[in-house]
């Protein structure tokens, strides 16, 4: 490693040399700027029907061939790519925000508001993802604003434990005890001395659990307790694909398609941020996986 | 070990509390009344108070809590207000299935993900190991729905190897396994890649311990080491970690009963949401509650078991 450069250069640098997460933020920025782009990408209205051309895979002008009702597929999947992301963004924002909210309060108070914040975390943690969102999810009712709430609730927990964890170890630093010290309040402490020192790496792990949004967003839409048709979502075009998957297979494989490289992406990213923290080891466990 | 485990038991009984209690307030804000569900909108405004009395949707919600906990506290889970059976006998009913799909899926990724972990970890960066780091990155990734639906393309509709879709009969060892294959195999696939992972770097960690390195160099072979020294302590967490994974694989076979329109709770628990079958609905969600909290203090015994240092934690 050269000498003489600053820390934001030296991580850039190892960055650069991980193969894997370079592809993964590569692809991860394809994705986003497809999503952005739709309007203008998509070579056709993604809720055109062609009552004429409908689950026929060569007809010109439909590069990955038509749905049921003679949509054109890669439109749908360019449009879909919006409201997932838009949801997995959404979504984690919100968890970071409440999560980071609730496990600052337990690592900063302890006593009372610790143990009720952290064994509740405990016991949303302890529940698969997924069933956590259904349950959810049916009681709120399906829609854009819901799932985002949902898949949020979803997400809190972690960020609040990893907040409180981060809490826990910086009280006791001596920059932290010199504010108390000398008389600051905890609004003072906790919003001018120790949120920024733990912001950043929240925020890197918020944008790795993008990705488990996405997929927590996508099996809810295939169960049919997502954003609803007509609206294109990767999950929802999955789950109609499937009813024509001997005639038109490619509906359910593309659409799925997107949705694992998406997270793929995701992935290969969190795999290269773990291994500049961590050189020692390669690969990890993350929870849930559905 | 048994004071660890006597006071982990007493830590699961307020969870269960607090779940139930939570299963119980979200069916209640379920949208829509489930007397008017159950009848339908043209129902007559008497027929609908009738059946809300006979559900005990009149009295107050307190009531109607202690009511539904004294049940459950009696292994009473009520009748669907769809079709009036006893839910306890659906899920009695569903049940294996679930728990086959389960524990075979478990199985594959033992069987499967251990051997694999391992030939990563001895041959590090070699091909084996770039293989299984896409292997693993790639099951990591995929939704299981998404492998069920290309399995299913593949080897029910294009070889025609296996039925497209249901959970066949139980009771018939040829048609059920028929069934079963596919499902498993999605849900397997996905484990292994956990395992896999798991095992190459718990497999790596012990393999840079000191007492390694004195067995290396008193002389032992290398597959001794391996076996003998280095594996047995790096297959702890890995067993351990069993149950973990068993609470994962349950919310993803969820997807994967949807994926095959096999019988199973998932099956239920999505049919009942449909429905607005909320004596269903709460009661798939308790048994899932009940699976979670017992897997969650199994993994916490064994673990106690295999390392005491935990127990006084």
């Amino acid at each position: 490693m050269p000498v003489g450069i600053t820390q934001q250069q030296r991580i850039w640098l190892t960055f650069k040399r991980n193969k894997t997460a370079v592809a993964g933020l590569v692809i991860g920025v394809l994705i986003v700027s497809m999503a952005i782009l739709a309007p203008w990408i998509a070579p056709m209205d993604p809720l055109v029907q062609d009552p004429f051309n409908r689950l026929s895979w060569d007809v010109e002008g439909h590069l990955l061939g038509t749905d049921d009702f003679g949509r054109d597929v890669l439109s749908r999947i360019i449009w879909g790519s919006r409201v997932s992301l838009m949801i997995g963004a959404t979504s984690v924002l919100l968890g970071l925000v409440i999560g980071t909210a609730l496990g600052m309060t337990a690592g900063y108070f302890r006593g009372k508001p610790e143990i009720m914040i952290m064994r509740s975390v405990d016991v949303m943690m302890s529940f698969p993802d997924l069933i956590l969102a259904i349950a959810i999810t049916a009681a709120l009712g399906a829609s854009t604003t819901n799932l985002i709430l949902t898949i949020g609730i979803v997400m809190t927990p972690r960020f609040a434990r990893m907040a409180y964890g981060s809490v826990i170890s910086i009280m006791e630093s001596d920059y932290v005890l010199a504010a108390r010290a000398i008389g600051a309040r905890a609004p003072r402490t906790l919003f001018r001395h120790i949120l920024p020192n733990i912001f950043g790496e929240l925020v890197v792990a918020g944008t790795l659990w993008v990705g488990e949004a996405i997929r927590l967003e996508a099996n809810l839409a295939f169960i049919g307790l997502g954003v609803q048709p007509p609206t294109p979502t990767w999950g929802n075009m999955t789950r109609e694909g499937i009813d024509v998957l001997i005639n038109a297979p490619w509906i359910s494989i593309f659409a799925g398609l997107s949705i694992l490289i998406t997270i793929l992406s995701f992935n290969m990213l969190g795999d290269g941020i773990r291994d500049i923290s961590d050189p020692k080891l390669r690969g990890g466990e993350g929870k849930g996986y559905t | 070990m048994f004071n660890y485990a006597v006071r982990r038991i007493l830590q699961s009984i307020p969870i269960l509390f607090i779940v139930f209690s939570l299963v119980f307030i979200i069916v209640r804000v379920l949208p829509g009344d489930p007397a008017t569900a159950a009848l339908g909108d043209y129902a007559s405004q008497a027929a609908v108070e009738s059946l809300r009395k006979s559900m005990g949707l009149d009295v107050p919600l307190w009531k109607q809590y202690v009511r539904f906990l004294g049940s459950l506290l009696q292994g009473d889970l009520g009748n669907s207000i769809i079709t009036g059976y006893p839910v306890g006998a659906q899920i009695v009913r569903v049940l294996p299935y679930t728990l086959q799909l389960t524990f075979s899926a478990i199985l594959l990724g033992y069987i499967l993900g251990i051997p694999l972990g391992i030939s990563a970890a001895v041959k590090r960066n070699s091909f084996v190991d770039y293989f299984n780091r896409v292997f693993s990155l790639i099951g990591l990734s995929i939704p299981a729905f998404y492998l069920g639906i290309l399995l299913m393309y593949l080897f029910s509709i294009k070889l025609r190897l296996f039925p497209v879709v249901g959970g066949g009969d139980l009771w018939d060892l040829g048609s059920n396994l028929r069934h079963l294959f596919l499902p498993a195999l999605s849900l397997g696939l996905v484990m292994t890649a956990y395992i896999t992972r798991m095992t190459r770097s718990s497999l790596l960690n012990v393999l840079m311990e000191d007492y390694i390195r004195t067995a290396r160099s008193k002389g032992i072979p290398a597959k001794i080491v391996l076996f003998k020294h280095a594996l047995r302590n790096a297959l702890i967490p890995i067993v351990a970690l069993g149950g973990l994974y068993a609470v994962v694989l349950i919310g993803s076979s969820v997807m994967i009963e949807i994926v095959f329109s096999r019988p199973g709770l998932g099956s239920l628990m999505v049919g009942a949401i449909k429905q607005r079958d909320y004596t269903t609905l709460q009661s798939v969600m308790v048994l899932y509650a009940l699976i979670v909290v017992a897997l969650n203090l199994v993994t916490d015994l064994i673990y106690g078991l295999i390392d005491p240092r935990i127990q006084y934690k």
